[in-house]
């Protein structure tokens, strides 16, 4: 069965022919980690392996002590009785899909992942395998990404909408991803714009561009004088941010949010954005379909507390996609906060 | 549409009313008036009458797209509406150069879907779907199945036209009220400069609406500035004395005419050219005090109501106000005159058509006492009207309060949730809760408000991680949280399976200080509802 490579317990996804976790809730003796998120990357494990194209994020996340890992994309090693090798999965810089080859057969579990271009990172490779467990956070056909040109001529549009009405634009996203993602689209349309940026997007942007990554010039709000008036500048923003008492220097603001849960109106409306710009960090459902298609694996686990519907349109199309769940117990996981 | 297409798009974006003002009237300026009437008609809340059904427009999605009900179903539920369902689940159409205008959609097209069979329809709407792109697909969609919901109230609509128009706006409300009917140049008559005779013809007066009185009444000063009634409890209409006829308006500026043929035929005995303002209510000879309003409400729905329903639920006219008499618009009089006349005018034709009694107090306190009687007299408390103000359009402060009692509470359980719509969609935020019948919790109450966006979110995760079984989009979950409900009456109920009707529940706190145990019986709601 399947268990002798995946095997989800409380502390996290194990793989026992390996003796390692990939992204473990709890600290263990061996983590794989597939990209720095906050609900992926977490402190306290002995030891981690890491892409070495996420190395300065897996740092900023995981603290200067840890002791890190970092193999390149597609570079093989061994872990107890497996091989297992990282490869791009188009989630954020350094994200990978961590491939396992072990007991006869092998097995690639996505993270999380897209299939859209984005500047700021390599793209998703597809890895044949026997078992793919792939994410779901998007896995319904109401979410079809537009292409990224179309979303950045409607943000250019309300950036301009605000500079004639001499309002800021406040856009809340995500600090780790899909900020840069905006920003290094932006430098491509408006290259001597400067973006001002909250505290809590600082370091990161820096550690994009420590990568080589070209973005849009930025400055922290702090920098600016208290009271300066930023009617057509661009802030950006954590989501967290929104209705603080830090928003009181952008009282007039319109507001924005970059995010694939903008998709849907009724989404938008509740968050009390003006605006709402379809940004996703992860596949959508053609995207989902595909890479389980590309995977050519017998067997498909879902990951995600929404799967269902992905799971049972497999099914009807012949796939034999079951939840991860199934093989274990698998700790309770929320909808990513981060990177949607 | 395309243009229209572009105004929808404006006002979803903005939460500002000033902006979705400013662009609903630089619509009206630079649209056909042919369009520009169809828009203000939908933006006001107006709708067609529906050609295509639910089920059709799902049965023409699963046919465009190949796939399966449940997932359908499945989206529809994370979406909230159906029409935007559609939208995103098809691939995005192909407008070419043909743009048909807003007001061939509403007058031609859509209404073309009802001379067709099921299979028609079905057909004609993946046709039209194909041929749009996807923010129009929304929008005929939305246009065929209902409200546009895109944070206009009627009000606003009513400030954009008269913004466009360069004309007051109470003239505008007063000229949009009742049954407008949408057409270039029905919309161009809207911007005519004001004429003497503007309020002759059939449409109603604009309510003048009271606002809740939050602070104490001793901040209204004079206890004898104001006026004191009962605020009564049933269904508030004018009454139009025009021509050879009489016509009913509701609140709702809908036509009643017919469902009380008592009130028609005694205000058909008064003289021509007058208004009134009051509330219907179900009232037996010789009782002190109306029906219960269930007993109403039978009359609401009974378009020509038969011997027997009359004799179990006459009802009458408690006039409050005089709006017009002898053709003369009286509404810019003080309302201590207004009485008076409505008084000399009603005078000789109780009960059907009674003066509303006022409440005589001396100072605040009396008053407050008084008001204490409001449950057993059937009311739902005081209403206080300055005696020297006009009557005014819509719902100004300031000049009427209502003084309503302190609701009923009840303490109950969560015991079933639904997803709601529109801006809750995808969140559970339909409850159902239960209490006490020995040791099962019987339903007694829906309530759909009361809660913060944050309690909801909290709730929504909850009940996803604690749902015990599904029954369609309905889920039913442990019973562990009790919620404090408020609602204004109970009565006895042969449709409800608890044998008890609450009316207007709505949520009050979240008890996270108790327990399921600690949540009311059935017993005592009985015991409520037949005391």
């Amino acid at each position: 069965m399947d268990g002798d490579l995946l095997h989800p317990r409380p502390e996290g996804l194990y793989c026992p022919a390996g003796d390692f976790f990939i992204d473990p809730m709890q600290p263990v003796a061996r983590a794989v980690v597939t990209h720095a998120h906050g609900d992926h990357a977490r402190s306290g494990s002995a030891l981690y392996h890491v892409a070495d194209a996420g190395l300065g994020l897996m740092r900023e996340r995981l603290g200067a002590g840890s002791v890190l890992h970092a193999h390149a994309y597609g570079e093989r090693f061994v872990l107890g009785d497996t091989t297992v090798s990282l490869h791009p999965s188009g989630h954020v810089l350094g994200a990978a899909q961590v491939r396992i080859e072990g007991c006869g057969k092998v097995a690639v579990v996505s993270g999380d992942y897209k299939r859209d271009p984005d500047p700021t990172c390599a793209p998703f490779e597809p890895v044949p395998c026997d078992i793919f467990g792939t994410e779901s956070t998007f896995g319904l056909p109401i979410y079809r990404w537009p292409p990224m040109s179309q979303v950045i001529d409607e943000l250019v549009g309300w950036l301009d909408d605000c500079r004639t009405r001499g309002v800021p634009a406040v856009l809340f996203c995500y600090a780790l991803g899909k900020a840069q993602r905006v920003l290094a689209e932006l430098v491509r349309r408006e290259p001597d714009r400067v973006v001002h940026l909250h505290g809590a997007m600082v370091r990161l942007v820096e550690a994009y561009r420590e990568a080589g990554v070209t973005l849009s010039p930025t400055v922290p709000v702090s920098d600016s004088a208290k009271g300066r008036d930023f009617a057509g500048e661009l802030i950006m923003a954590p989501p967290s941010a929104a209705g603080s008492p830090w928003m009181r220097r952008f009282a007039k603001a319109s507001t924005g949010f970059a995010s694939g849960w903008m998709q849907v109106r009724g989404a938008r409306r509740r968050r009390g954005y003006d605006r709402g710009f379809v940004v996703s960090d992860h596949a959508d459902w053609p995207g989902l379909l595909q890479s389980v298609t590309d995977s050519q694996a017998r067997r498909v686990y879902v990951t995600h507390g929404d799967g269902e519907a992905l799971i049972r349109h497999l099914r009807d199309h012949g796939v034999d996609a079951r939840p991860l769940r199934s093989l274990g117990t698998m700790p309770d996981l929320r909808t990513s906060e981060e990177g949607d | 549409m395309r243009r229209f297409a572009r105004l929808f798009d404006a006002l979803d974006r903005t939460t500002s009313t000033a902006a979705k003002r400013d662009a609903m009237a630089r619509y009206f300026d630079e649209a056909p008036a042919a369009d520009a009437a169809w828009a203000a008609y939908v933006l006001g809340g107006g709708k067609l009458k529906r050609t295509a059904s639910s089920t059709e427009l799902r049965l023409a999605l699963a046919a465009e797209t190949g796939y399966a009900d449940w997932l359908i179903d499945d989206c529809y539920e994370q979406v909230g509406d159906l029409a935007e369902t559609v939208a995103l689940m098809l691939p995005e159409g192909d407008e070419g150069d043909a743009d048909v205008p807003l007001h061939v959609w509403m007058e031609a097209r859509l209404p073309s879907l009802s001379r067709l069979d099921g299979a028609g329809r079905i057909e004609l709407l993946r046709e039209w779907w194909r041929a749009l792109p996807r923010d129009q697909v929304f929008l005929a969609n939305k246009l065929l199945t209902g409200a546009l919901r895109v944070g206009v109230s009627h009000r606003l609509l009513v400030q954009a036209v008269a913004q466009w128009s360069n004309l007051p706006t109470d003239l505008i409300a007063h000229r949009m009220s009742g049954d407008w009917r949408p057409g270039a140049t029905a919309f161009t008559a809207l911007a005519a400069p004001e004429r003497a005779d503007e309020h002759a013809g059939e449409r109603p007066y604009p309510f003048f609406l009271a606002s809740p009185l939050e602070a104490l009444p001793d901040t209204l000063g004079e206890v004898g500035d104001w006026l004191a009634e009962w605020k009564w409890d049933g269904i508030r209409a004018q009454v139009m004395r025009r021509g050879d006829g009489v016509l009913v308006w509701s609140r709702g500026e809908e036509r009643l005419d017919g469902r009380f043929p008592e009130i028609e035929q005694a205000a058909a005995a008064l003289p021509p050219g007058c208004v009134l303002d009051g509330e219907v209510l179900a009232w037996t000879a010789n009782e002190d005090h109306p029906q219960l309003f269930a007993a109403l409400q039978k009359r609401i729905g009974k378009l020509k109501p038969g011997p027997k329903l009359l004799a179990d639920a006459p009802v009458r006219l408690m006039a409050y106000d005089l709006l017009e008499q002898g053709g003369e618009d009286l509404r810019e009089r003080p309302l201590a005159e207004r009485r008076q006349r409505l008084a000399a005018l009603v005078d000789g034709h109780a009960p059907t058509l009674m003066l509303s009694p006022s409440i005589d107090a001396v100072d605040w306190p009396g008053l407050t006492a008084v008001r204490g009687e409001s449950r057993t007299r059937r009311t739902e408390g005081l209403m206080l009207k300055r005696l020297d103000s006009p009557y005014r359009v819509g719902r100004k402060r300031g000049d009427w309060w209502k003084w309503k009692v302190d609701p009923y509470t009840l303490d109950a359980v969560l015991i079933y949730a639904q997803p709601g719509h529109g801006r809750r969609s995808g969140l559970f935020t339909d409850y159902t809760f239960g209490v006490w019948d020995g040791d099962t919790l019987v339903p007694v109450a829906k309530a759909y408000s009361g809660l913060d966006d944050k309690e909801i979110d909290r709730l929504d995760r909850w009940i996803r991680a604690h749902t015990r079984e599904r029954f369609g989009p309905v889920r039913s979950v442990e019973a562990v949280h009790v919620f404090e409900l408020a609602f204004e009456a109970i009565q006895v109920s042969g449709r409800h399976k608890s044998g008890v009707a609450v009316r207007f529940p709505r949520i009050l706190r979240w008890r996270t200080d108790k327990a399921i145990h600690d949540a009311d019986t059935l017993d005592a709601l009985r015991r409520l509802a037949s005391g």
